[in-house]
């Protein structure tokens, strides 16, 4: 089943005048979260953007029930909060961990890892912001080749960790990756995730203008380009099963590919880049697509 | 007819926490508590105790769990040590930040490195500023009664703060005597199913927990921890009554005086070797010296009344500390001192026993023999020492 913009709730859980930045990633996709779960959700949040697009106490900018929590330790709460739920009987409440990619790459990977292999009945987002935004951009395992930071001033050395596989091998039954520039499959994703009892894992592309250096304007334009040049493949992995979502559906041809110098050249993080660091993010793409065809067939 | 049952302390803990009626218990094992975490997973598998156990890949994610279900409205237990306590400091200051009836029991256990799995009070007493209502226990017996008294005390609205529990590693731990159990039905009247108060994950209620407070506000929440820390007093002296009542025991409250109304030195220390401090005023006071214990029941909220009113007007206070803060001196001595620093009492302080080295009452009976020896010649300055060092390079 298709998700429409004209079928989607017109109630908002995040409200306006929240604390985020011009064309946040992050407060788009807490919104989209909402529309597509509703009200009957507890969240999680670690330390990370998320933690200030709330607002300062006593006010809140969210509709939800709500818990900030240490950085390591989002998944393990949600877990205690799932568990709780369950031995209390209220078993029709969503427990969502919305944690940035420093939250769930990094600092917050035992806990994550420990409760999708012990199944437990939770949904984790990662928003994948590709580094620490919320202490001022610093490099975090997410950050891709080649990008500045203000701890890769030349560019970070090492390609991205690539945690929805990671997540995969724990054999959870529902695995997706997303991107903000894609609303409404990610409410797809959310919708089709929580029909699952167990761990269930969506990894979020956030375009960050203020880290990744392009204008606020431009953050669906960004999250688009991520994909259409095969450097953000949308999938799921459904009990095991895995299949490319949307437009990346037709990708595995690399003619069909946007270059991907067109998502490089609008943000100014790569600005600094050299011929030959585009030429290694080329190969890194093309093996992502060679082990997704690996995987296929 | 109540049963009379050989166990270890961490059995006794395990029996007392199934008669609470947990609904969470998030665990992670480590020597010497693991006993107490596998009896539980035992309940919960034969169905004796109808709670979930969540088999944490951490200390870390035990007490976030534990955070998450208790912010859900459930009653939760988790056990530690050490290493395992000081891996989970982070999330331990969460929980009574956000004014969460955890109860949780800390087999106490020397710090690495090098490697120790034998008592020491350096880890419980680590976690003295974070929040936490900090008890230790002198017998198994006692680590029963505690662990049932520990939920009404967190969970009373008055106080709304965790409770850890200390128990020396193996000497009570790993070691059986007899405990006086309770019926079910008598600790399900003096402890009723947790009372919801309004602060909970509820998605009729929705609520943000924990959200950026700024300096107009954070203040305000750390004064309120400490006025519930005061009230606490008060209500663990009061939940220490009612506990009388369905069993016949009880210990005195914030602390346990043990002969000492008439005498001259009192020795201050807290954990099982009260015991053999006890049997060291027994025989001493056979010779003539007037010696009392004043054992720490609980060291947070502090029992600052209690050791001024015990302590004053002695010819000298010997406080005996498991524990050393480095560069400074015993934890229990420093508190001591800074309640009697303005009182003109002699306080000595002895490092002893760390890392499990044993100290038996005839070592007591050494400390305070050398304590009686200076006063008679006059002198009277507080000082610390350590008892017991060996020769070192």
């Amino acid at each position: 089943m298709t998700v429409t913009i004209k079928s989607l709730p017109k109630e908002e859980y995040l409200l306006p005048g929240n604390a985020s930045c011009p064309g946040c990633p992050a407060s788009l996709g807490l919104r989209l979260l909402g529309k597509a779960l509703g009200k009957n959700m507890i969240l999680v949040v670690p330390a990370s953007c998320t933690s200030i697009i709330q607002g300062p106490y006593p006010k809140t900018s969210i509709k939800l029930p709500l818990i900030n929590v240490v950085f390591a330790s989002s998944a393990a709460t949600a877990s205690g909060i799932a568990t709780a739920l369950e031995i209390l009987g209220k078993k029709e409440v969503h427990v969502v961990c919305w944690s940035g990619d420093g939250g769930t790459v990094d600092i917050g990977l035992q806990a994550l890892s420990g409760a999708a292999e012990r199944g437990d009945n939770i949904l984790y987002i990662c928003y994948d912001n590709e580094a620490y935004m919320n202490t001022g951009i610093q490099r975090s395992g997410s950050t891709p080749y080649g990008a500045w930071t203000t701890t890769t001033v030349l560019g970070k050395r090492r390609h991205k960790k690539n945690l929805p596989m990671m997540m995969v091998v724990h054999d959870v039954p529902y695995v997706a990756t997303a991107s903000i520039g894609y609303p409404l499959d990610f409410i797809e994703k959310i919708r089709k995730a929580t029909r699952y009892k167990g761990f269930k894992y969506i990894h979020l592309l956030a375009p960050c203008p203020v880290g990744w250096r392009f204008p606020p304007s431009k953050t669906i334009e960004v999250g688009r380009l991520a994909v259409l040049t095969g450097m953000w493949p949308l999938y799921e992995v459904e009990r095991g099963e895995f299949k490319l979502t949307g437009v990346s559906r037709s990708l595995l041809n690399k003619s069909k590919r946007t270059p991907i110098v067109e998502y490089i050249k609008i943000q100014g993080r790569f600005s600094h880049i050299s011929e030959e660091e585009i030429r290694i993010l080329e190969e890194y793409v093309d093996k992502l697509w060679n082990d997704i065809r690996k995987i296929i067939s | 007819m109540e049963r009379v049952a050989v166990l270890s302390g961490n059995h006794a803990v395990a029996y007392a926490v199934k008669l609470c009626r947990p609904h969470v218990i998030a665990a992670y094992p480590i020597t010497p508590q693991t006993q107490i975490v596998e009896k539980l997973a035992e309940f919960v598998e034969r169905g004796e105790l109808k709670a979930k156990y969540i088999r944490v890949e951490s200390e870390h994610s035990a007490m976030a769990a534990l955070i998450g279900a208790s912010a859900t409205g459930a009653r939760v237990f988790t056990a530690t040590s050490s290493q395992g306590l000081l891996y989970m400091h982070e999330a331990i200051w969460s929980a009574a930040g956000a004014r969460l009836p955890i109860v949780m029991a800390v087999v106490t256990r020397a710090i690495f490195p090098p490697w120790s799995i034998w008592t020491d009070h350096s880890d419980l007493l680590a976690q003295r500023d974070t929040g936490w209502i900090i008890a230790m226990a002198e017998s198994n017996q006692e680590v029963f009664d505690m662990t049932i008294q520990a939920y009404r005390i967190a969970e009373d609205e008055r106080v709304l703060l965790p409770v850890m529990i200390g128990l020396d590693a193996f000497s009570l731990s790993h070691t059986a005597a007899p405990v006086s159990l309770l019926d079910q039905d008598k600790v399900d009247k003096f402890l009723p199913p947790r009372r919801a108060f309004s602060f909970l994950l509820d998605v009729e209620n929705p609520i943000t927990m924990g959200n950026v407070a700024f300096p107009d506000h954070y203040m305000e929440f750390r004064y309120l921890i400490q006025r519930a820390m005061e009230r606490a007093k008060q209500v663990i002296r009061e939940v220490e009554e009612e506990f009388y009542e369905i069993s016949s025991r009880k210990y005195g409250g914030l602390v346990e005086e043990y002969r000492c109304n008439d005498a001259d030195i009192i020795l201050i220390l807290m954990g099982a070797w009260s015991g053999d401090a006890k049997v060291c005023a027994d025989k001493l006071r056979e010779e003539g010296l007037r010696v009392g214990v004043l054992r720490i029941r609980f060291i947070r909220p502090l029992p600052i009344e209690e050791i001024k009113r015990v302590s004053l007007g002695r010819k000298a206070v010997i406080v005996v500390d498991r524990d050393i803060s480095f560069g400074g001196a015993g934890i229990l001595f420093t508190e001591v001192s800074s309640i009697l620093q303005q009182n003109n009492v002699t306080v000595r302080g002895f490092i002893a026993g760390l890392g499990g080295r044993d100290v038996t009452a005839k070592d007591f009976t050494q400390m305070v023999r050398q304590v009686y020896a200076d006063l008679e010649v006059g002198e009277k300055r507080s000082r610390v020492e350590w008892y017991g060092v060996k020769e070192v390079i």
